[in-house]
This record gives structure tokens, sequence and C-alpha cells, in this order.
């Protein structure tokens, strides 16, 4: 993980698009394997990127409730884009891994390996939400007094590249959620975006000596005060232009004083239960294992896997689910995200990301959810 | 050892190639049971009881009703595979339409074709003790559930919807992202989501997930600019009787996507 030190000292620089083809070379001496954003089936997705050529340039997304689509952009930007359909939740907690596997001698001893050895990587174009979500999962994961073997491992030597968002979306509320769009912490490196008449340039400042170390490595010159001030005009810009809003009232107490609300009836008439608001949840970190095992039972493997809580088998207990409505399951995952996290894990489990709004089938909006349960608490109270 | 038997009804012959599909794992298969009834692939045929049945196929005649159940009576452990065996299959068509005027037109001498007048799925005429769902099966879950039943363990049959499955795959959603109509979101898991990974909607080969929303459903493809009668179709293939895809093909509004609260849905888009 990432070290946090005193960089003041350090000051920004700018680097050419160009420089970025530098940037790939560097991370891959460095024994890095670069994920980062490019294109792939009508979307940008993270995916593990061997050149700078694959990032998404020209590439704009538009979206909304339930819907997503690419757009072309009139400039060249590499990352003006919002939130994908996956997160850094992808490489760092991957849908399915092998926690263990077991083979029997024949003379009936058991020889156990551990997890696969995961490779270092880099992340590239981690925006203010995602680092908001990756300190979530380190506080869930890897900050209690059990450690999920598979996180820490991948988590263990990432290099962190945030991008700073200049492109919100119709689904984005970071700024409400206090955790975007500027990055404050969290990160090795932090670029901003600037495709004007002067060029196609970032703005980078480094974060740890390990961000550094790679800058430095790059052709880059000081930024003058006008360009700071641009890419800081860029980012408060942003923050103006989410196109949704966190209600700006007590959600754990509002979660926790309706939860006999009419408000549950009408989601779940809208709600599929079909589980996709969870997968694209940058902070949703339930997991089931899954024995395997070949025909002769002599090699075992466990795997472990997303689990989501609109799956009847996640609340199973002897005798039957104790969530069997659609009204009992959308209920348990909002409050539990907006509320009980926090008793929990002293945080909120939303980032203001937007995912589960855009990749919602149905749309729904859990922030006119919010909205809605707060007015019929007004009502009936 | 352990002995295997498979069985046909109604059916293509799909899903029990599906075991000879497992090209790999067949020889280890063979090695660990013995195949005592497998007309697909030997017409060695050992006398039952049979530990282990295999069924596929739905009965659409008095004499595979009566030949079912004496497969049962084997039978330790009946297994039922595909949508044929599991809902009644894509022949299970004839369910909403007249038997015999299908009879008149298709044939050339009807009256030497004896047959009922409904497709119905094995578990209408005997008991069931583990179904593999889908159009054709999916060739892991098979090997899985003979594994387990070889092992006595539980086997991995999810009741969830693709779309998990869709997501852990890394598939971009084919709804969200391409306004393109898909039954994933009520429709079970077990196939790995191959159609949305090849960026088409699922049709619904595996049946209804375990608690489907008919009406969000229903909003989710007219959205899509589905005529009421695109919905009734999409139930209507290889699951077209299951009772739960026959109450899903009967609603034909929903609220739109992203109608937001309140939202009935009783309005059309």
């Amino acid at each position: 993980m990432t070290a946090t030190t005193d960089v003041s000292a350090n000051q920004p620089v700018l680097i050419d698009v160009s420089a970025l083809a530098l940037l790939f070379e560097t991370l891959r001496e460095q024994g890095y394997t670069v994920v980062g954003p490019t294109v792939r089936d009508g979307a940008v997705v993270t995916a593990v990127l061997d050149s700078a050529d694959q990032l998404p340039y020209g590439v704009g997304v538009e979206t909304e409730a339930g819907r997503y689509r690419l757009r072309d952009r009139a400039d060249r930007a590499a990352f003006a884009h919002s939130a994908g359909p996956q997160s850094w939740k992808n490489v760092l907690l991957p849908a399915r891994t092998r926690r263990w596997s077991a083979d029997r001698s024949p003379d009936g001893t058991m020889v156990v390996s551990g997890p696969d050895e995961p490779r270092r990587y880099a992340l590239l174009g981690v925006r203010a939400c995602d680092l908001a979500a990756i300190g979530v999962l380190d506080r869930v994961l890897a900050g209690g007094r059990h450690t999920d073997p598979v996180y820490a491992g991948r988590r263990d030597g990432n290099l962190i590249i945030a991008v700073e968002c200049t492109e919100p979306g119709a689904t984005c509320f970071c700024a409400s959620m206090g955790t975007g769009p500027q990055c404050g912490a969290g990160f090795d490196l932090a670029m901003t975006e600037l495709v004007d008449d002067d060029g196609h340039r970032f703005l980078v400042r480094a974060g740890t000596p390990a961000g550094a170390g790679i800058l430095a490595a790059l052709p880059g010159r000081p930024a003058g005060p006008a360009s700071v001030g641009q890419a800081r005009d860029a980012v408060a810009a942003a923050a103006a232009r989410m196109g949704r809003t966190m209600p700006a009232v007590n959600l754990p107490g509002l979660l926790a004083a309706n939860r006999q609300s009419p408000h549950w009836d009408d989601v779940a008439s809208r709600c599929l239960t079909c589980g996709n608001c969870t997968m694209v949840c940058p902070t949703c970190f339930c997991t089931s294992t899954e024995d395997v095992t070949d025909l002769t039972g002599d090699h075992a493997e466990r795997w472990q896997r997303w689990a989501s809580c609109f799956d009847l088998d996640f609340s199973y207990l002897h005798g039957g689910s104790v969530r069997t409505s659609g009204q009992a399951r959308y209920r348990q995952w909002i409050s539990h995200k907006l509320g009980t996290w926090h008793d929990q894990f002293g945080m909120s489990g939303c980032v203001g990301c937007g995912r589960c709004i855009a990749w919602c089938p149905a749309g729904i909006d859990l922030t006119q959810e919010v909205d809605a349960l707060a007015a019929a608490a007004a009502v009936t109270s | 050892m352990t002995t295997l038997a498979v069985w046909k009804f109604a059916s293509c012959d799909g899903c029990q190639l599906s075991l000879l599909d497992c090209e790999d794992e067949l020889l280890a298969v063979a090695g660990r049971v013995e195949i005592a009834h497998f007309l697909e692939a030997t017409r060695a045929v050992e006398p039952g009881p049979y530990d282990v049945s295999l069924v596929e196929g739905s009965i659409t005649t008095p004499e595979d009703a009566e030949r079912i159940r004496h497969v049962r009576e084997m039978s330790r452990v009946l297994v039922t595979l595909g949508a044929c065996a599991t809902a009644g299959g894509v022949q299970a068509l004839r369910n909403f339409a007249d038997i015999d005027e299908f009879r008149s037109v298709v044939y050339a001498r009807p009256d030497y074709v004896s047959t009922l007048a409904t497709s119905t799925p094995i578990a209408a005429h005997v008991d069931v003790d583990y179904e593999l769902h889908g159009c054709p099966i999916d060739r892991r879950q098979l090997l899985d559930l003979i594994t387990s039943l070889l092992l006595g363990r539980r086997p991995d049959l999810p009741g969830h919807s693709v779309c998990f499955e869709c997501k852990r795959r890394g598939s971009v959603c084919v709804v969200v992202a391409h306004g393109t109509p898909c039954l994933g979101p009520v429709t079970r898991a077990g196939c790995g989501a191959i159609c949305p990974a090849y960026q088409r909607g699922c049709f619904g080969c595996f049946g209804p997930a375990e608690t489907p929303n008919a009406a969000a459903q229903a909003g989710l493809l007219r959205a899509t600019g589905m005529a009421e009668d695109d919905v009734v179709r999409a139930y209507r293939t290889y699951n077209a009787a299951d009772p739960t895809f026959i109450e899903l093909s009967r609603v034909m509004a929903g609220p739109a996507p992203g109608a937001g609260p309140g939202g009935t849905g009783q309005e059309e888009t």
C-alpha cells in the first residue's frame, strides 16, 4: 500500500500527452502491470493495458438512470468519461479468485497451496470517488482483525495514478458525498488533464516518493500558476456539474427510523432483484465461497466469488432465506450502504460514483429513493 | 462402482450430447462410473436398478408417460437435463394451440401419430431429485453435479439471475449500454452468461430465476422498443410452458427504466 509522506516541497509538473507512452514504459520497467480505461463493447472498461495507445482518446460518455452510451468528443481527451461498468474492485477483489487448492497424496497427507501470486498493479485513471472507494475497501478488507488475503495480496504494492474528474456524468454525485471530484490523498501521482489551444497536457503532482520517482522519469516542465489555476478551475467546475445530489439528511437516522416505510413497496415494484447494483458498486465487498473437486476427490479448490444481498442464497439459514421479498432485499442493501456501514466501519459505504444508478437495468436511483423515503417519512410523522 | 443411465424422451439429444462433449473429462467420468445405459454412446445395456439416471426430454406420448415411471422406479437419484425435461421444451408450444390442427397440417397421415395434447416436464409425472436447466444444459454444471453425487457434496446450482454471472464475467450490460432487449434479469444463472458476452440479449433458455419481477421486466423490454406480441414471444421459446414464464408473458406494462418513485408504470412510454 502507498505510504503517505510530506511532499509539499514537490512542485506540480506539466507533461505532454506524448509522455504517457514513456509513463507506460517506466511502469513496466518497474515491474507494474498497468490497469486503466479502454473501450470495449460500447463502454469504457478497466483492463490490463499494454500501451498508452489503448486509452479511450476522444471518447466521452452519456449516462442516465439505466442508460449508458459512448459519444465522440470534439477533442482527444483520454480521461473525459465518468464511471463505467467496472471499478477497481474488479482488480483488487476480482469476481472469482482461488483461495487455496489442496491435493491428497497417495500416503494420505494433504498438500495445500495458497492464493495465486498476484501481480503488482499500477492503477491508472483512478477518480476521487474511486480513491474513496479503495479507502473503504482498505478499511473493510484490510483494516480489521481479519484481513482478506486475496484483497491484501492484490492491494499490496499498488501504484495509484489518480486522474481528477473534469467531466462528471448525469448520474454522478461525489461532490455531495464529500469524496470528490478533487483528489486529496491516497494516490502516488495525481494528474489533471488539460486540452485546449495550448495543447493536450497533464498537470501532475506526486503524493508519495514512489510517485515522485516515476514523475522524475518523465519529460516535464514546472507548471506555472496559470496551468495550476486552470486545472483547479476545471475540477471546481466539475463539482458544480454533478448530475445528482444525495439529499443532505441524516442518512443513518432516516434509514433506521423507516424500516416499515410504505416506500419499500414502491421501490420493490421497480426492482428486478437482479443484483447489478451490488456488482458494479465499488465498495460492495460481500463474497461467498464455493468448493470444487475433481471426480476423484483427491484435488479440491476453494474459490471466492462476489455475492450479493439480492440473492436469496445470501440470507439462507437453516429452514430458508431470511430476506425473501424485494422490499427486504433493497432495504437491506441501501440501509447497509448508507446507514449501518457507519456503525460498522465508521464511514459511509457510498462514494457517489453513480454506477448503481447508470447500470441498474431498471434505472433505480438511490438518491431519488432517499428523497422519496424522506418525503414518505415526513408525511407519516 | 456407481452406475449411470441416460434416458431420452421428446428432445433433440443436445443435452445428452453435452456429456459426450466433456472431452477432457469424459475418460475420467468413464473411469469413475459404470455407464450402464446410454444408447447415444453404446448399444451395450446393463439391467437396472441404477444409482443415477440422467433424463433428457419431455413427456409427449402415453407410452412415455408410462416409461418415465419405470425409469423412476429403477433409479436411486433422478436428474432431469435441459429445458425439455424441466419445462416441456419448445415442443410445449403445442400447449397453447390445438394439437389436432397441428397434426392435420404437418403429417400426411395424422392417424399414424399417437401423441398427447401437451408436452410436460418430467417433474409433472415423477419425483425429480435435481434439475439442470438450459437449452442445452451447461456441461460444467453437469460435471459438477456428477462429481457432487459421487463425492457426496452439495452441487453449485444458483437460482439467482443471469446478471450475476454477466457482471462476474466482466461483460458490458447490453440493456444499459446498447438498448438491446435481454431476459437476463429474470432468467436463472448457470450458463456463464454466454449470450451477453457476445453482445446478444439473454433469451431465457435457463428458465426463470428465483424471484423475477414481471412488471419491471415488462417495462424494461417495452422501453427497448418491443411490442406486446414481442414480449409474449420472448417468453415462448424453450421454457414456454414454465408456469413462471407463462405468468411473465401475461404482463405487458411496467415502470419504464428510470421511472423513479411512484412510477407505477401503467402508462406506456
